[in-house]
């Protein structure tokens, strides 16, 4: 199968490419740049005039639902939803029903991402057992099984004895651990960033400490067993700083940032809006400067959807009562791109943080378009504007404050390892 | 990035009359003023031979309270019955949730019973938004407590009695004292002063108690009691809920009432006509001192009896408000 990519704007950030050329595949893989191999026919010509051509996006974190409840999602559905949005690798968190634990859940989730066969999901397999913070997982045995990364979620290990325990076991075997940085004491029963709009609503806040104290105490761990560790989805300007005086002592952390950390605020939430429940919690201008100022220092490297569909009964209750979460997928690509148009990034620096950074955080054979390099691509019209609609939006969750929102910037054709998986009618 | 949805128009007409009303905070003066002038027009009428106004005849309120309560569900229900509606009284948290149906199954399952009000209290914040806005924004809702967000008729019936008492609300120096943090109360409380021109609203509690920039809703800030209640008009307390000392909050009762309870020598740094209020109810020895509660200066029996009134002005507004939002649509559509 030879596929030509016809004129579009090529940016590679890994191979620092950025110019008008024509892509050409075979075989799955990138067989040339500008000129045609020799004997290439084309057996699909995607012309991409007036459109990006960029490696396929890199999801650090995105919920599948899958195995678990699903009325929220699956794999089919949360795949179809992700290549519709310019994805083509997806990190799943271990908090699925029954939680990654075990090699088999690991499998499973491999399998049915083959069966689906739209893009590569990678799941990250749970630090502790049932991520009760007790015992450690059978973490060797689950990187056999595909397991990219280990971390407890939101759910802290309290016993800080067993935490550096953890640690020091992924560092044997140069395991990265994912911290998503959560205090349960000081997060309990909370439900929006702790300041005068929660006070305002009378709801349940989640003050910065419940985010910096756990940053702080990773890091000192961290520091200690001498781990590979990322900080997922960071909420906070004061966990930002931190990490930065971490990485300029040498110590080897990244970050990721979800988008709607770094386009909404707590006061989003004024009018009990369920759509904006969300852990980690919007916080306040401030915070989102200090998110938006990290990724243009590189303090944080990759942008990630956080994607948590639910069904519909999940978010119709008081705003407290709700689940928690967003979905993201298909507009990861598109809100992304407001920091280019707000002149933060430009568009291969936007770019490098959803292909080529998440895959250098990960040890990933992706987000490379050189010859020779696995062919997973997204093709997008910069200029395009749509909506997202309940009717074609493909997750099965429709919960996002975006729903019906005028979005600029198209995902136009999704390909993976050389495979067509996604075209825009 | 977002627009954000305007919380002040979810209980207003399109011409500015109340047609629900979950909190105190987004109205007007004018509206607000208007339902403390109703509800004296109701208040003689409970000393009355008749108690009963026909207003809302032939109309059918449904008091959902998912949360235990006596006095506000009775004082709503004697509300309702002496303006001649048909009363239901649902005390759900034994019923339906039990069973596992959602808070928006039961609503619907009363709006197919054709109600035409819902009193709801319910322990979390947004309840009463959420079901005005998103479930039966044809049926007029009153809050009668949501969380820790708004208990707005007793806010109303404070503003009553503190008018009765005082007459113009600009001179006055008014102090909340007592467990803000958890009190929806005290947030009605804040906005309805401040809309109502009280220039002077303090709030006093440890910072255990207070929520974060609690000054941001225009009030002073004292952790200290007898700071905060130097030569005002006006005390208002809160009840404080016994369970705050197992949750580190406190260190015990007694301290709390050492530093914050109401006493006859702490009132005695207000002015020397400042009047006591509580939304009961109260806690002698822990919140108050008996002698404070049952003295002359003490309005808190007061307040009951204007709670009734209070809460017929913002049920017989609402009702009417839904009317004329009902004709003006089907005019429209016409």
């Amino acid at each position: 199968m030879n596929i030509l990519i016809k004129n579009g704007r090529l940016i590679d950030p890994a191979n620092k490419i950025d110019s008008i050329t024509d892509l050409y595949i075979s075989n799955g893989h990138i067989a040339s740049i500008n000129t045609a191999p020799e004997g290439f026919v084309a057996d699909q010509l995607i012309d991409a005039s007036d459109k990006i051509v960029c490696p396929g996006l890199i999801d650090i974190c995105a919920h599948a639902r899958e195995p678990g409840p699903s009325q929220k999602g699956s794999i089919k559905t949360e795949s179809m939803a992700a290549v519709a949005g310019g994805i083509t690798t997806m990190i799943t968190p271990p908090t699925t029903n029954p939680i990654i634990d075990t090699p088999a859940v690991a499998k499973l989730i491999k399998d049915r991402c083959t069966e689906a066969g739209k893009l590569t999901i990678h799941p990250m397999g749970a630090l502790t057992k049932a991520l009760e913070g007790e015992q450690l997982a059978p973490m060797h045995a689950l990187a056999s099984s595909g397991c990219i990364a280990f971390t407890n979620s939101r759910n802290a290990i309290a016993n800080s004895l067993v935490l550096t325990r953890c640690l020091e076991y992924a560092a044997t075997h140069d395991f990265l651990v994912v911290f998503q940085a959560q205090d349960a004491a000081l997060a309990q029963g909370g439900c929006m960033h702790d300041d005068s709009t929660c006070t305002r609503l009378g709801l349940n806040g989640i003050p910065e400490s419940a985010e910096t104290v756990e940053v702080a105490r990773c890091l000192l761990l961290t520091e200690q067993t001498g781990v590979r560790a990322h900080f997922g989805q960071l909420s906070c300007e004061r966990s930002v700083r931190m990490i930065a005086e971490a990485q300029e002592r040498g110590l080897p952390v990244t970050a990721d940032v979800s988008i709607q950390n770094l386009l909404l605020t707590d006061e989003n939430v004024n009018g009990f809006n369920n759509n904006f429940h969300l852990i980690p919690p919007l916080r306040s201008q401030l915070d989102r400067a200090g998110l938006i100022q990290g990724l243009i220092s590189g303090t944080i490297q990759a942008i990630c959807s956080d994607h948590q569909p639910h069904e519909r009964a999940a978010k119709e209750a008081p705003f407290a009562d709700t689940e928690p979460g967003m979905i993201g997928l298909e507009t990861l690509l598109s809100l992304s791109l407001w920091l280019v148009e707000q002149e933060m990034l430009d568009l291969p620096q936007l770019i490098e943080k959803l292909t080529l950074a998440p895959a250098a955080i990960l040890g990933l054979d992706a987000g490379n378009l050189a010859i020779g390099r696995k062919a997973d691509i997204c093709i997008f019209d910069p200029k395009a504007e749509w909506r997202l609609t309940p009717e074609t939006s493909y997750s099965r969750g429709k919960n996002t404050p975006f729903m019906g929102h005028q979005l600029k910037g198209k995902v136009t054709n999704t390909l993976h390892n050389g495979q067509v998986v996604y075209s825009a009618n | 990035m977002l627009e954000h949805t305007d919380p002040s128009q979810v209980q207003l007409t399109k011409d500015g009359e109340l047609k629900h009303f979950i909190t105190t905070e987004y109205l007007s003066r004018e509206v607000l003023t208007e339902i403390l002038d109703t509800a004296d027009s109701f208040v003689d009428l409970g000393a009355k031979q008749v108690k009963k106004v026909p207003l809302l005849r032939g109309k059918t309120v449904v008091n959902l309270f998912f949360e235990a309560s006596t006095r506000t569900l009775s004082t709503f229900e004697l509300a309702a019955k002496r303006l001649s509606a048909d009363v239901l009284n649902l005390n759900i948290s034994t019923s339906s949730t039990s069973k596992g149906e959602t808070l928006k199954d039961t609503l619907m399952t009363l709006h197919a019973m054709h109600s035409d009000m819902f009193v709801v209290r319910h322990s979390s914040s947004g309840a009463a938004h959420f079901i005005a806005e998103h479930v039966t924004p044809d049926v007029a809702v009153i809050n009668a407590g949501d969380g820790r967000h708004a208990h707005p008729t007793q806010a109303m019936l404070d503003m009553l009695t503190i008018r009765q008492a005082k007459g113009a609300f600009e001179p006055l120096s008014v102090a909340i004292v007592g467990d803000i943090l958890h009190s929806r109360v005290a947030r009605s409380q804040i906005h309805a002063l401040r809309t109502l021109g009280v220039e002077d609203i303090r709030v006093i509690a440890p910072n255990t108690l207070l929520p974060r920039h609690i000054e941001s809703l225009g009030v002073k800030v004292y952790t200290n009691m007898q700071q905060g209640i130097k030569d005002v008009d006006v005390v208002m307390m809160l009840r404080l809920q016994k369970e705050r000392m197992n949750s580190a909050l406190l260190p015990s009762e007694s301290e709390f009432y050492k530093l914050y309870g109401l006493t006859m020598d702490k009132l005695a740094l207000a002015k020397p006509d400042a009047v006591v209020m509580h939304p009961g109810p109260i806690n002698r020895g822990v919140e108050i001192a008996s002698s404070v509660a049952d003295c002359d200066r003490s309005l808190i029996l007061d307040q009951v009896t204007n709670g009734i009134a209070v809460r017929m002005a913002v049920m017989s507004m609402a009702v009417s408000g839904q009317t004329k939002s009902r004709s003006n649509n089907n005019g429209t559509e016409v």
